[in-house]
């Protein structure tokens, strides 16, 4: 690919100093990867398990205390570092190039602004418009994300909108300024299944549109499959797999991307029972020893419980990596329990 | 009682009267001012509100005597409400409708001014204290706690100690400074929720500044419990100048203001009533009349309909 890279991230690491001094949450531990221009990139994960932390890590919005994020972590944006950025440099960069929508389209929404007031709020803030022109440019947005009788809605409150209205108003907010980047997290998860796909074919369309790059943050595979070009899957605050969208789902590799993807439910395969990945995501203040997911995992052997593997290269494909022992050592493929 | 004057009085129901009512006509074409009319008590506590702002205005025509002139200190001392005395005269045989009127610039101006920088400074600190935490909120909070354990009476009887009798804008900005501390409380605990809230980080998300964060998006939301606490305040202050008035460290006699009128007549309260009673009923009812147009303000700014 000679697409240039838009957004590096590498050994990002966020911990949050928990009460009581129960000791440290390592939230994000060590991760890196790439987002280039007008890609999307899925990040997939169960609850707990850092995509949300690791977005809100790019644009520092992390709550300080009790978060932070450790030295050494880098989060490049078009070779600047944000995490060495000061204050007004960082709020140029956030709304503006690159930009987010998060996951409660009723809460994210502030419920004493009109909707037109809120989505003009970004270019009032980068572009320093008029009364009038960031009136005008909330309509033209309310067009652009397909909400009808844009004149009318543009005075309307949030309450007075549905979920899905109110999902197309943040993105609307999200897109005023034309980003680079835009960070979508969860976008879907509150919504019901048939708005679901509204909302990710308009996000489709806009970035085709506007030429920008969409780091999509989901825990439904269903979601990726359709709409991303490679995902990164997360697992206990670390990467455990990345490969383009086709390859993981052709050739999964992690057990715990297996584990995914036995999950969801499929229309082609006649099933009883839905597959179910047995335990939970442990608590980020302790992650087991060696793989963190070897707990949890139906081929584990005693290595996995004392040496974490690194990213391992699939096959001879770089663009495909798992952190499994497995990738060495196919032949222990075999469920133990 | 001429009929100068009450011909004014009737101009003043009239003008008040009117001004609500084409406010309240107006306003039903604009969602955010027919969310304000919504219940009759708004209007009823904006007419009442209009109509003595009015009054303490034009209160040389309103007034049939000078609020300070003894009228006749042997024969009409505690004469009770009649045709000529509207209300009655005092214990100095002054016209108590007239001091009414005039005592109303004074009580209204000092609750008014007094209320606005109370809340401003109870609201600035409370919004710092609450938004930024750790140290900042460690120091302003001890600063509060210190404010609300030291006797406000004793604070206000060392200014008057150390400027030797105050005058009325020291009076507002001594009442000023010592009456936030309970707003500062309050905003700060509003702050505290409404920061972590999903758009909060979302307009920080868009690029906003902390200035931005703040006066957008965090206060508007606030403004309810700021406002009541705003229209509580007034009735507070008026009561304070009322005390501090009874302790003679008030409003100067013999110049009037409800405070004092009442204290001027708690000495002679079994013999003449209405010499306390007129003045408290106007105190009580500035104070019903802000609580209801403050509900009226806090259904404006929160666009989402009342539960059921």
């Amino acid at each position: 690919m000679t697409t240039p890279v838009l957004l590096r991230v590498r050994n990002l690491k966020t911990y949050f100093v928990t009460e009581q001094g129960k000791g440290t949450a390592r939230a994000v531990d060590d991760v890196s990867f790439d987002l280039y221009s007008g890609e999307t990139l899925g990040i997939v994960g169960e609850s707990g398990c850092g995509k949300t932390v690791t977005s809100l890590s790019i644009l520092r919005l992390v709550p300080e205390p009790p978060g932070h994020v450790l030295p050494g972590s880098l989060i490049e944006f078009e070779g600047r570092n944000l995490l060495a950025l000061s204050a007004p440099e960082l709020r140029a960069v956030r709304g503006n190039q690159i930009a987010m929508i998060f996951q409660e389209p009723m809460t994210s929404l502030n419920p004493v602004f009109t909707i037109g007031d809120q989505i003009a709020e970004a270019g009032i803030i980068h572009q320093h418009l008029s009364r009038g022109a960031a009136r005008a440019r909330a309509i033209e947005m309310l067009r652009l994300v397909g909400i009808p009788d844009p004149d009318e809605r543009v005075d309307h409150y949030p309450h007075q909108l549905s979920g899905g209205m109110r999902q197309r108003v943040m993105i609307a907010m999200a897109l005023v300024c034309h980003p680079k980047v835009l960070i979508a997290d969860e976008p879907t998860t509150a919504l019901d299944v048939t708005i679901q796909a509204q909302i990710l074919e308009l996000l489709d369309r806009l970035q085709h549109e506007l030429g920008m790059a969409v780091l999509l943050i989901t825990h439904d595979l269903g979601v990726v499959a359709g709409h991303a070009d490679r995902v990164v899957v997360m697992y206990a605050g670390r990467i455990v797999e990345t490969a383009p969208t086709d390859a993981l789902f052709e050739r999964p590799t992690h057990p715990y991307t297996e584990g995914l993807l036995a999950a969801v439910p499929r229309i082609d395969t006649p099933r009883a029972r839905l597959h179910a990945i047995p335990g939970q995501v442990p608590a980020a203040t302790a992650w087991p020893s060696g793989c963190r997911f070897h707990p949890r995992c139906p081929y584990a052997w005693d290595k996995c419980v004392s040496q974490e593997p690194p990213l391992l290269e699939v096959g001879d494909q770089a663009s495909h990596t798992a952190r499994c022992w497995l990738v060495t050592e196919p032949g222990r493929r075999v469920p133990q329990r | 009682m001429t009929l100068g004057t009450w011909l004014a009085l009737f101009v003043a129901l009239v003008v008040a009267a009117e001004a609500v009512r084409a406010l309240r006509h107006r306003g039903l074409r604009q969602e955010r001012w027919r969310r304000f009319f919504r219940h009759r008590t708004t209007s009823w506590g904006l007419g009442i509100l209009a109509f003595l702002v009015i009054v303490a205005l034009a209160a040389p025509l309103i007034a049939p005597f000078d609020p300070d002139r003894q009228i006749d200190i042997l024969h009409l001392t505690n004469h009770p409400p009649s045709g000529t005395f509207l209300l009655g005269t005092d214990f100095l045989s002054r016209d108590l409708w007239s001091r009414v009127v005039y005592g109303a610039r004074v009580s209204l101006g000092i609750g008014a001014l007094g209320a606005l920088m109370a809340v401003s400074l109870g609201t600035l600190v409370g919004a710092l204290a609450g938004y930024y935490q750790r140290w900042v909120d460690a120091v302003l909070m001890r600063g509060v706690d210190v404010g609300l354990a030291l006797p406000r009476i004793f604070i206000l009887l060392m200014a008057v100690a150390l400027w030797d009798g105050l005058p009325f804008p020291a009076l507002v900005i001594a009442i000023g400074l010592t009456s936030w501390f309970g707003t500062s409380r309050l905003v700060r605990a509003e702050v505290l929720s409404l920061r972590q809230r999903d758009f909060v980080v979302a307009a920080r998300a868009l690029g906003a500044d902390t200035g931005r964060v703040i006066f957008r998006h965090v206060l508007p939301n606030a403004a309810a419990p700021i406002i009541v606490s705003a229209a509580l305040g007034v009735g507070n202050v008026l009561l304070l100048e009322a005390s501090l008035s009874f302790l003679g460290i008030g409003i100067k006699p013999p110049g009037a203001s409800w405070g004092n009128m009442i204290a001027d007549g708690a000495t002679s309260i079994y013999t003449a009533p209405w010499s306390t009673l007129f003045p408290g009923l106007a105190i009580s009812l500035v104070v019903m009349s802000l609580n209801a147009v403050a509900d009226g303000v806090r259904n404006a700014l929160d666009p989402r309909e009342e539960p059921a």
